[in-house]
Order: C-alpha cells, then structure tokens, then sequence
C-alpha cells in the first residue's frame, strides 16, 4: 500500500466550517498541534530574548527589569499550561490513540471539540493578560506576591482555570475510550505502551487537576474579595499555597513526561525491529509513576516547610525515582541485540535516552535534603527542570511528530535534515543546559535579572555566555525543522500505510488515515511489538 | 578538580562554614554515582547502536523480551544507593537544622530589596551581616512583606523566610572573609538586587566593630553619612539619583518642589517631609507611584542616617 489515500480525513470535508465543528479526532488534534506549536514559538522567543539579556552581567541591555521578570513569567507559563501539558495527550494522543485502539474516535467526539474549543478560551485569556500588562510572578504564582502585585495575576491564574478543564476533558475521554473502545481482541496486555502512558496521564489529569482550579481560584478570590487565605496580611498561610500549587504541579510534571516516555517505548522498539523488553514492567512502572506521583509535591519546599515533612517527602521521592530509573534500563536492553536502523524518530529516541538519564540524575541531588538545601532555587534547578521537559518531553514529543507525520499527512520530510537538525538540538541543548547545571551549583540564583558585582560574576558571565550561545543553535535547528516540515506537506515523497514497517495498529490503515479511520475492520493477528514473530515491509525505502 | 576542596571548584563554591564539607562529601558521592550511571546508559546507546546496527544481511538475533532477575537487580541496586544517599543526606539535613544551644543571636530583617541586621548590643546593621569566625550564630529571620530567602553559597546555607512568622536558621563561619548574601525567593522588580555581605571577622576584629558600630562617628560629613545609608539601607532599587523614575519617584531635583500625593494633601518636600516618608512612607503617596508599597524603616535607620540623606537629598541638585 504505498500509495497516498486520495479520500482522507484532510480533504473529507473541506470548509473551514468543517474543521471548526468537526468531531473527528484526528482533526480536533491537528487543529491542537498547530495550537501548541504556536505557543511554543512564543515561549521559545521569549526564552530566546531572556538568554540575550543575560549574556552581560549588567542588567538592561536589551529588557528592563519588569520585562525581564514578565518574560520569565510567561516562559513558564506558556510552555507549561499551553504547551507541554497538551503537547503530547490533546494533540499526538488525540491524532494516535483511537487508531491505535483500532475504534472510530474517542468515546465523546463532543467533549473533545469542546475541550479544543476550552482551550482557545483558556488560551485567548493567557493572550489577553499578556497584552494587558503581563504577569511577573513567576509560573509558580507564589502568594504573597502574586497577591499583592498589580500586574494581570487574575486574568492569568484564570487562563490556568480555564485550561485545566481542557485537561480533564481529554483525560476522561481517554479513559473511556481505553477501557470501552478497544478493538476486539485488543486485551489489556496487547495494549502499546503509549496508551498506558496516556491513560496514567488521564489519571492524574482528572485527580490533579481539580487541586490547581480550587487554587487559582482561591487566590482570584483573595485578591478581589480580600478574603485571608494565603496572604499574611490578610491572616492566611502562603506556605498553604505552596503546598496547594505543588499538590497540582508535582504530579503535572508526570502529565508531562509519562506520555513522552510512552512514545519513547514505541520508537524504540519499531526501530530497533525487537520485542520491546519488560513490557510488563514498563507497563506498571507507568501506573507507579502516577500513583508515587500524587505524593512527593513537598520536595519542593525543603526550604520552607517543617524538617519532620522534609524527610517523608524525601524518602517517597526517590521511591518514585526509582520506576523510572527501571523503564531506561529496559529500552537499553530492548537496542541490545537487536536490529537498529537511524531514521530521525530513532535519533530522537536516542537522544531521549541520553538527556533523560541526565535530568533523572540530577534529580537524585534535588531530592537530597542537604544537597537540596544548597542547590534549592539556583540554576541548578532550571537545568534539571529543562533537562526533563525539554531533553524528555518535548524530544520525545518531536519524535513522535517525525515518527507519526507520515500517517498525519501521508508524505515523507526530508529524512536528511531532520537527522541534522535532531543532532543539532542535541548538541545545542547540551550546550544550553550544561552550564546552568555548573553555575547553579556555584551559587547562581534562578530569576535573576543581573548578576553584576557578584564575587562569582566573571564565571557565572563565562558560562551565561555558552548557555546563550546554546539557545541559537536550538532556535536554529527548529527554523530548518519549521521548513522542512511544512515543505513535506505538499512536496514530501509519498509515505504509504507503513513506511518504518511498525506493528502496531496505525500503521494498518492507509496514510492519511480515512475519514472513519480503517477502510475496513482492523484485524489483531499479532502483539504491538511481536517483531521477532512477522516481518512487515516498509512502504519507504530505507 | 573534583575532590572535596576548601576552595572553590568547578562544580561548588568555597567552604567557609562546619556543614559546608559535609554538605560537598555527599554532593560528591551522587556525582559519582551519576557519572557512573550516565557513562553505562552512554556505553549501551551508543555501543548497541553501532554493534546492532541494521545491515541488509542482518538475520534476527535470539534474544528474551524479559527477564525477572535482571528487573529486580537493576530495581534492587538503585533502591540501595538511593537509600544511602537519603539516609546520608538526612542526616546532614538534619545538623543543618538543629540550632546549637547557646548560638549568638542576630535578628534578620528581609523586605524588599534590602538586608538589615538587628544586634544583641542594641544596634542595627544595614546590608551586610558582620558576624565573629568560629562562633555559631543563630539568624532569627522576618519578611516585612513578601517570601524572601536567605543564601550564601560559601556556608551551603538557604531558609526561605515567610511573612508574618519567625524563621530560622543557623551557621558557623570557619573563615574570616566576604561572602556574598543573595535572595533566592523572587520578590518583585529588584529580586536580584537584593544583596549584602556576610563580613566574617576574627574574634578580636569583631569586639572592634561592634565598639565602633554603637558609636556614631561625628567627623564623617552628614552628606557622605546620607550616601552611604542610601546605598545601604538599598534605597538605590527604587529612587534613582539621575532624574529616572523606577519604583519610586527619583531624589534628584526633588527638594523644596512640591510633591503631588494621591488622596492626601500635596506637600512640600522638606526635612520633616523626608523623615516621615523614611518613617511613615504609606501616609503620603506620590501620584504615578501607587504600586510602590515602600515598607517602614522605622527601628532599621539611625536618626543620624535620616539626617544624612535629608543632607544627601538637599545635594542632588
């Protein structure tokens, strides 16, 4: 089948009506792709201007110091709500999962537009307390700050409201669409790991999420009825808000990163032609993850809450280290002796494996309470956090939009660039990145604007310098992706159903995929990574 | 460049305080560990990569797809390590925590953007915190209005410190010298001009100081006193002296014009007018500057101070 199916979902119907009303996944998330790539352009900007800024030790080369602390804020705060947190469930997820589970669409396709559709509010909301002034609390929206400054705290914390219903929404629809929609013969166990992943994010999205909406609007309600909840001055707790904020945000790092790991196990064993090894304990370290989850959010505040509280949260935070260390071992043992080719999903997987290890690593100095005490706010901190959503999710991400874009739009990119540019991210992110990790534990603050008249100054300056120099070869390598990308859309070669020659479902329906998803009923003949039992040919050339 | 040194390495800051060592031993310890752990994880991808490569000729190797032992054994060695190092880390967490008995007291006054210390003997101390070597001091910390925290990389020392309660925290100096304090809570506009020093003092250096400290020195000139005090006191993150306007109105030109306040009654600005904005700063608020939210320094400035900067406002012309 290596032809281009002339009848697809793209071209099924083609008003612009029919995109903005339609109740097929697959479009719902596309129109979720374009939306997140979007903001993540904006976030990567900002970014790009705070690391200008800081490439002199003196403040206010190129932003003032109520710029700089707006665009930190914003950084945070588009990457995390608008970005990551829908990245890979609300957009790979939404295009993937209902073809996976060899089924039509989600469970509710109405709740799913709709949950598109809440998203652009949320998101329209974020824009207008952008425009109105912005937000300079940080993404955190620690109180007593946020409860007293006069920048647009209400009309962000609300955006955040907002799309936290978003989030629920696509959590519940995936559940039921797991539990009820599975083709016949599609038990449990002969489930790919990136539906696991999705459904222990569906999980915490719906038990987390409700905690940060009774926060936001908490906190909205303290700054406009002057109700005493968080703010001293008011007789409230702000260490209730951080224990509130993180009771969401902690496990939100695993709505994040699980269904990047869930992708990862798919690129690895398709490309490695192997039965992916452990997939049981893969599968149950997904679960652990999600559960562990719930119960470390006091790591981050070793520095403000009681010694007794520090040590419990400790101890459960390496237990949940632990699963994770366990799901890198296992796709290290699926490479060995197997049969690998180096298409840029893989390069993508590979770098995941190399960028994740080093963001779990540096988590165990986090957890450590001494250890913490010293790196706790430095840019320590911001390497490690980068270092897992950006070297983890958002590369994994990337890889599942390479390794998925032939079935998304049934033609093939450039495969010689996107191998540049997948090296290119890595070397730049390293370079990015690793300096921060250095200077964080040399004593350098995480949100300062300047760093002038420091006794550190000149080495803190030297390795602002790499970090920013880093910056441009990301922002770099992501200008050629964007043109080879959309290149490909038009003038790609033809993809055919099955170009990498993977098992699972997807890859059965012609590319792109039918209005309905398969032309006819998807058989379940074989396991999603039985590859040392069949062979499939690819429908590209290698 | 990776042992446990006293000074200043490529990953840690010099050692200038009893955990700091410590602190670093067991920094060392994960490091090394992580080194380990990356150097494994990089030898598999890059060693299987290119020995499992895919050839044309490439037959299917017999390999399992799981294997019980091998799971808990790279379960069980982690869970070890990770346990050593919570245990180690604990420990340590705790001497950090627990004040010795019999510490010397220092009040720390955090507010933004400046540092201010409250002695024992009865005086204060602007931006730097001056203490004796070899002597453990307790820091009993307030936030006049938001989260702050207090750092100084030399002695491994961090406490965030919370409105409207006490927190504490405590160190032991093991080096005469200058360390940076830097606030690592962000705290508005200034956040990362919120520094001072911890000046370490011998002993006998230190019984000087506070001599000196609680005597005013009348033969520096009241316009240098106002200088000197404007920096200090970090009046500097929010009044410019060149005219700019920041948080706060400038100091330039403003003496003897009128200042134009919100809901109350314009005012001229003279000495009394100046003590009670130093003293007093929410009871005038000078239109353009609502969102300026100046904390009191009533009990943190010196008499003498005041005069000075009325002295040093009269100078900027």
């Amino acid at each position: 089948m290596r032809e281009y199916l002339e009848n697809n979902y793209l071209n099924d119907k083609t008003t612009i009506r029919s995109w903005l009303v339609t109740y097929d996944h697959k479009r719902i998330g596309l129109m979720y792709l374009f939306a997140i790539m979007f903001f993540f352009a904006v976030g990567g900007i900002l970014a790009l201007m705070m690391r200008l800024e800081l490439i002199t030790p003196a403040g206010g080369d190129l932003l003032d110091k109520n710029t700089y602390n707006v665009f930190y804020t914003l950084h945070g705060a588009i990457m995390i709500f608008m970005f990551i947190i829908p990245s890979v469930p609300a957009a790979m997820g939404n295009i993937i999962l209902p073809i996976m589970l060899g089924t039509k669409d989600v469970a509710f396709p109405k709740l799913n537009l709709a949950s598109w559709y809440v998203y652009v509010v949320g998101s329209a909301i974020g824009i207008f307390s952008i425009v109105s002034g912005g937000v300079d609390t940080g993404w955190t929206f620690y109180t007593p700050y946020s409860s007293s400054t006069d920048t647009a705290v209400m009309s962000m914390t609300f955006a955040v409201f907002v799309l936290g219903f978003s989030s629920i929404f696509t959590g519940i629809n995936f559940i039921v669409t797991i539990h009820k929609m599975r083709a016949p013969g599609l038990n449990w166990f002969s489930l790919p790991l990136f539906v696991w992943s999705l459904y222990a994010t569906a999980l915490i999205q719906i038990l987390a999420t409700p905690v940060i909406a009774v926060t936001m609007i908490l906190l909205i309600m303290e700054r406009t009825l002057q109700v005493g909840i968080f703010d001293p001055a008011m007789g409230g707790d702000p260490v209730l808000f951080q224990h509130f904020f993180w009771f969401y945000s902690h496990p939100a790092v695993y709505i994040m990163i699980l269904p990047g790991m869930g992708i990862i196990s798919e690129l690895i064993s398709t490309f490695s032609k192997k039965k992916i090894f452990g997939y049981t304990y893969i599968a149950a370290s997904t679960m652990a993850i999600a559960l562990f989850g719930f119960l470390v959010w006091g790591h981050h505040m070793f520095t403000s809450q009681s010694e007794f509280a520090a040590l419990i949260f400790s101890v459960i935070t390496y237990l949940t280290a632990l699963p994770s260390g366990v799901k890198i071992f296992n796709w290290l043992a699926t490479l060995y002796r197997a049969r690998i080719s180096f298409e840029a999903p893989m390069l993508y997987a590979l770098n995941f494996l190399l960028l994740f290890a080093i963001g779990g690593l540096t988590g165990i100095f986090l957890g450590t309470l001494s250890v913490d005490v010293m790196l706790h706010d430095t840019y320590f901190v911001v390497a490690h956090f980068h270092y897992v959503m950006m070297g983890g999710t958002v590369i994994a991400f990337l890889g599942g939009l390479h390794y998925w874009w032939p079935k998304i739009f049934g033609r093939m990119y450039s495969e010689k660039w996107a191998r540049i540019s997948a090296i290119m991210i890595f070397f730049g992110f390293n370079l990015t990145f690793i300096p921060q990790f250095i200077m964080g534990s040399l004593g350098m603050p995480r949100r300062y604007w300047q760093y002038d008249g420091l006794k550190n100054t000149d080495v803190f300056h030297f390795y602002h310098q790499l970090s920013t120099i880093g910056s441009w070869f990301i922002a770099l390598s992501f200008l050629i992706m964007l043109v080879y990308l959309i290149h490909s859309i038009k003038n790609g070669k033809v993809a055919g159903s099955n170009p990498w020659g993977a098992l699972t479902l997807e890859w059965q329906t012609p590319s792109p995929a039918p209005a309905h998803n398969f032309l006819e009923e998807p058989k379940i003949s074989h396991g999603p990574y039985d590859y040392d039992k069949i062979e499939i040919d690819r429908t590209i050339d290698k | 460049m990776f042992l446990n040194a006293t000074e200043q390495t490529t990953w840690l800051p010099q050692q200038a305080s009893t955990v700091a060592s410590e602190v670093d031993s067991l920094f060392y310890f994960i490091y090394y560990w992580t080194i380990i752990f990356l150097a494994i994880v990089a030898f598999c991808v890059f060693y299987f990569s290119w020995k499992y490569r895919n050839r044309d000729n490439t037959k299917k190797l017999k390999s399992s797809s799981h294997n019980t032992i091998l799971e808990v054994t790279w379960t069980f060695i982690p869970f070890v390590l990770v346990m050593i190092v919570f245990f180690w880390g604990a420990g340590t967490y705790m001497k950090m925590n627990v004040i010795p008995y019999g510490a010397m007291e220092i009040n720390v006054t955090a507010q933004k953007w400046a540092w201010n210390f409250k002695y024992k003997e009865g005086f204060a101390n602007p931006r730097d915190l001056v203490v004796p070597v070899n002597t453990p001091i307790k820091l009993v910390m307030q936030s006049q209005d938001v989260l702050h925290s207090f750092y100084v990389p030399e002695f491994r020392v961090k406490m965030d410190i919370i409105p409207n309660r006490y927190m504490m925290t405590w160190f032991e100096a093991t080096k005469v010298g200058e360390y940076d304090l830097l606030c690592t809570e962000y705290c508005g506009a200034s956040h990362s001009e919120m520094l001072g020093k911890v000046i370490v003092k011998s002993q006998e250096d230190y019984e000087d100081w506070v001599e000196k400290a609680n005597v005013i020195d009348e033969s520096i000139p009241l316009v240098e006193v106002g200088e000197t005090a404007y920096k200090k006191h970090a009046c500097n993150t929010c009044h410019s002296i060149d005219g700019s306007s920041m948080i706060g109105p400038s100091f330039k030109g403003i003496w003897n014009t009128m200042a134009e306040h919100v809901s109350t009654e314009d005012k001229l600005v003279d000495e009394n007018y100046i003590r009670e904005s130093i003293l007093y700063p929410q009871k005038h608020i000078v239109k353009g500057y609502e969102n300026g939210n100046m904390p009191s320094y009533k009990g943190l400035i010196k008499d003498r101070e005041i005069e000075g900067v009325i002295e040093y406002i009269k100078s900027l012309k």
